[in-house]
């Protein structure tokens, strides 16, 4: 088992909160919206040759909330900022969901601070095809039980979140998705000039990776990103009978490929 | 006192079925809207405000929903500028506009202005934060929803008492140029009145802006708890509260006889009655309410005191729910989780529903009944709650225009005139009276007591 640490930094005027794990090469993970999961096996798995360097998202409950990050792309001006201060160097990102668009808004405005780029099933662009889940309007409980096509085939389903409904947890939810609607309330889930800024990423290899049945964000969104970053070597992958969460849902699949991606 | 009308405006032909399906009834598609019907329902509604005010209600109420058979209301402007012009005397009372949810505060504040000139000066408006289902139908992002709520507000109350031209620039709300030609008729600005389902938030709110706090039908006792900080809270900044900054809202339905009004009254909990204004999704949004009311709501399982649109058990998401449901809303939201789960049918959802009628009245929650037995039981909240505004809210559901009133004239004839006795019995001032927040705090006193809890175990 990987070591891994949860630690407080003072960066970019506030006190971040960010899981340390691993050995190796820095490798930046973006969480998603309902905040990090845990320690999953895919986490273990890519701890074994990368340092995974997991900051939990501002107004998440263990980092305060910036008030002055009003939409995903200063989040992700925050995070660039983040990894300047850290000293990181050119570094190697992981984004799922809306970890994945932050991510992505990252690489328009510098695609040099990124080696190579992996985006999860990220939302942030309008789906051509079909409707991204607002997560906003449903219950936790379906948002969550959205995230993958087949509960009882997916056995770190239940580990995710610590595995219990604690008051705790449903704070920590409740936070998370406070947070994720500030940002990304309006428009649902994306932000209408990505696709634009896209285009001048350039020089970044980008692994998409979907789910073919994903319900939050259709797939019609991985083609939306795939297309719209021309000017550099993109590819989509998109794994069959698999839901929102390649990594528990294909974790194998999704492993070896990251793995032989980020070589 | 204040006695004041109220009737929701509800779309009284929508099928009971499909709001049971729905599990509310924000949502209900809106393919069950027959033109011909609402505009019937529309004008009836205004005979009856009329008619109010002609059997000696001081006040008229009105609310706003949006997307939701169980209110018609969606632009209550329009329905209180329409007021301003055939009504002649009653105050018109707005409970409220839901301030997070417009793009345009600028436009509410030459609106209600508008109002109070036409009406001369008889508007008393009232905001609010809208109920979740509000944030979604408008598209008001919920993790602002008290801060686009306080700079609405203020933003408003600037427009109306700073002379203009001006700047505001603001964190939600920009203007180059406010400089609205039309003021309120009522200097420095109309009263204003706060209706609320037991944020303690917006209790201390009001109690800092000296505006009255009316609780919409919410449980007595933690009523009662709230006012106390309401007090408190007014002590601290210097004044004293009183009735005057008080107001109750109470379902009454008046027959007459005692079973035709008993069939009123069961029409209170048509498709689920106030527990079911809107599934737990659409209730609570992320972040509609703040990190504190959060926690307490993770940590408070107990269901039925939030009173109208009041958050319960289920609307945490969590699946202990409690055996054997002990009243209204945790019938609803029994039924609503079984339903959910496809283990009840309609049918059973619905007798889950009425079944739970007996309790409703025991509780307060109905007043339903003759002249004569409705009055003691409204004796009572006004000696627990002492509220200078009492609200009558006329039944819900498929209650006929005849029905309704008669209704309003037997409160009119009989119970009106009797309550108006009990109040000044009881020394209880209407905020129109003496002005809330007028008294001076003299420190080492002690402040006036607001409410009775001895009468509510009486």
């Amino acid at each position: 088992m990987a070591e891994w640490a949860e630690e407080i930094t003072h960066v970019a005027g506030t006190d971040l909160a960010m899981i340390k794990g691993g050995t190796g090469k820095p490798l930046l993970v973006l969480h998603e919206e309902l905040g990090h999961p845990g320690w999953m096996s895919w986490h273990e798995a890519l701890a074994k040759e990368r340092t995974l360097l997991i900051p939990i998202q501002p107004g998440y409950g263990k980092s305060p909330r910036v008030e002055q990050i009003r939409n995903v792309h200063e989040l992700g001006m925050f995070y660039s900022w983040v990894m300047r201060e850290m000293n990181v160097g050119q570094i190697d990102v992981v984004g799922f969901s809306l970890g994945g668009w932050v991510a992505a808004e990252m690489a328009t405005a510098n695609s040099k601070q990124f080696r190579k780029m992996v985006l999860v099933a990220p939302s942030g662009i309008k789906a051509p095809e079909g409707e991204i889940l607002d997560i906003f309007a449903v219950t936790i409980g379906t948002q969550l039980n959205a995230t993958v096509l087949d509960i009882a085939a997916t056995p770190e389903f239940r580990k995710m979140y610590g595995g219990e409904r604690t008051p705790e947890q449903f704070e920590a939810f409740e936070d998370a998705r406070t947070e994720s609607a500030r940002i990304a309330w309006d428009p649902i889930l994306h932000n209408p000039s990505l696709p634009y800024f896209l285009a001048g990423v350039r020089g970044l290899p980008t692994q998409i990776i979907w789910g073919r049945e994903d319900a939050t964000v259709p797939v019609s969104v991985g083609e939306a990103y795939k297309s719209a970053l021309k000017n550099t070597d993109a590819k989509l992958t998109i794994f069959d009978h698999c839901g929102h969460r390649p990594e528990i849902e294909k974790s194998a699949e999704f492993i070896k490929l990251v793995r032989e991606f980020l070589v | 006192m204040n006695l004041m009308y109220f009737t929701e405006r509800p779309y009284r032909d929508v099928p009971e079925d499909e709001v049971i399906k729905n599990r509310g009834f924000f949502g209900v598609p809106n393919r069950f809207f027959d033109r011909e019907k609402g505009s019937q329902l529309y004008n009836e509604y205004l005979d009856e405000m009329v008619y109010s005010e002609d059997v000696g209600f001081d006040s008229i109420m009105l609310n706003e929903h949006h997307g939701t058979p169980f209110c018609m209301g969606a632009v209550m402007n329009v329905e209180a500028s329409i007021l301003a012009r055939i009504t002649k005397r009653a105050r018109i009372v707005l409970l409220g506009n839901p301030l997070p949810t417009f793009k345009n505060p600028l436009r509410i504040a030459e609106e209600l202005a508008t109002i109070d000139c036409i009406s001369h000066g008889r508007l008393v408006p009232g905001w609010v934060r809208g109920a979740g289902s509000e944030q979604i139908f408008n598209q008001a992002n919920p993790a602002y929803n008290r801060e686009r709520f306080n700079e609405a507000h203020d933003l408003i109350l600037a427009a109306w008492t700073r002379p203009g031209p001006f700047r505001w620039e603001g964190k939600h709300f920009n203007y180059r140029y406010v400089n609205p030609w039309v003021l309120p008729y009522q200097k420095p600005h109309p009263p204003i009145m706060i209706p609320g389902v037991l944020s303690p938030e917006t209790v201390v709110w009001c109690a800092e802006h000296r505006y009255p706090y009316l609780g919409l039908g919410t449980a007595l006792s933690a009523t009662a708890e709230l006012w106390n900080i309401y007090g408190d809270t007014a002590a601290k900044l210097g004044y004293v509260a009183g009735s005057e900054n008080f107001g109750y809202l109470q379902h009454v339905v008046v027959a007459e006889t005692e079973e035709k009004a008993e069939e009123l009254g069961r029409a209170h909990l048509f498709g689920g009655g106030q527990g079911a204004f809107s599934r737990p999704e659409h209730t609570l949004p992320p972040g509609y309410n703040s990190r504190e009311a959060t926690r307490r709501l993770a940590r408070t399982m107990t269901a039925g005191s939030g009173g109208f649109l009041g958050v319960s058990a289920e609307q945490l998401g969590r699946s202990n729910e409690p055996k054997e449901p002990t009243n209204l809303q945790q019938v609803a939201d029994s039924t609503r989780r079984r339903m959910a789960r496809g283990e009840a049918t309609v049918d059973e959802a619905r007798a889950a529903i009425y079944k739970s009628y007996p309790k409703a009245v025991e509780g307060l929650q109905i007043i339903a009944g003759t002249p004569k037995s409705v009055i003691p039981k409204i004796r009572k909240i006004l000696e627990v709650l002492r509220p200078g505004t009492f609200g009558v809210f006329q039944s819900q559901g498929p209650v006929s225009f005849e029905d309704r009133m008669t209704s309003i004239r037997l409160l009119g004839q009989e119970v009106l005139p009797a309550v108006r006795e009990i109040g000044k019995e009881l020394g209880i001032v209407d905020g129109f009276e003496r002005i809330p927040g007028s008294r001076p705090f003299t420190a080492g006193t002690k402040r006036d007591q607001l409410v009775s809890l001895d009468a509510l175990r009486a």
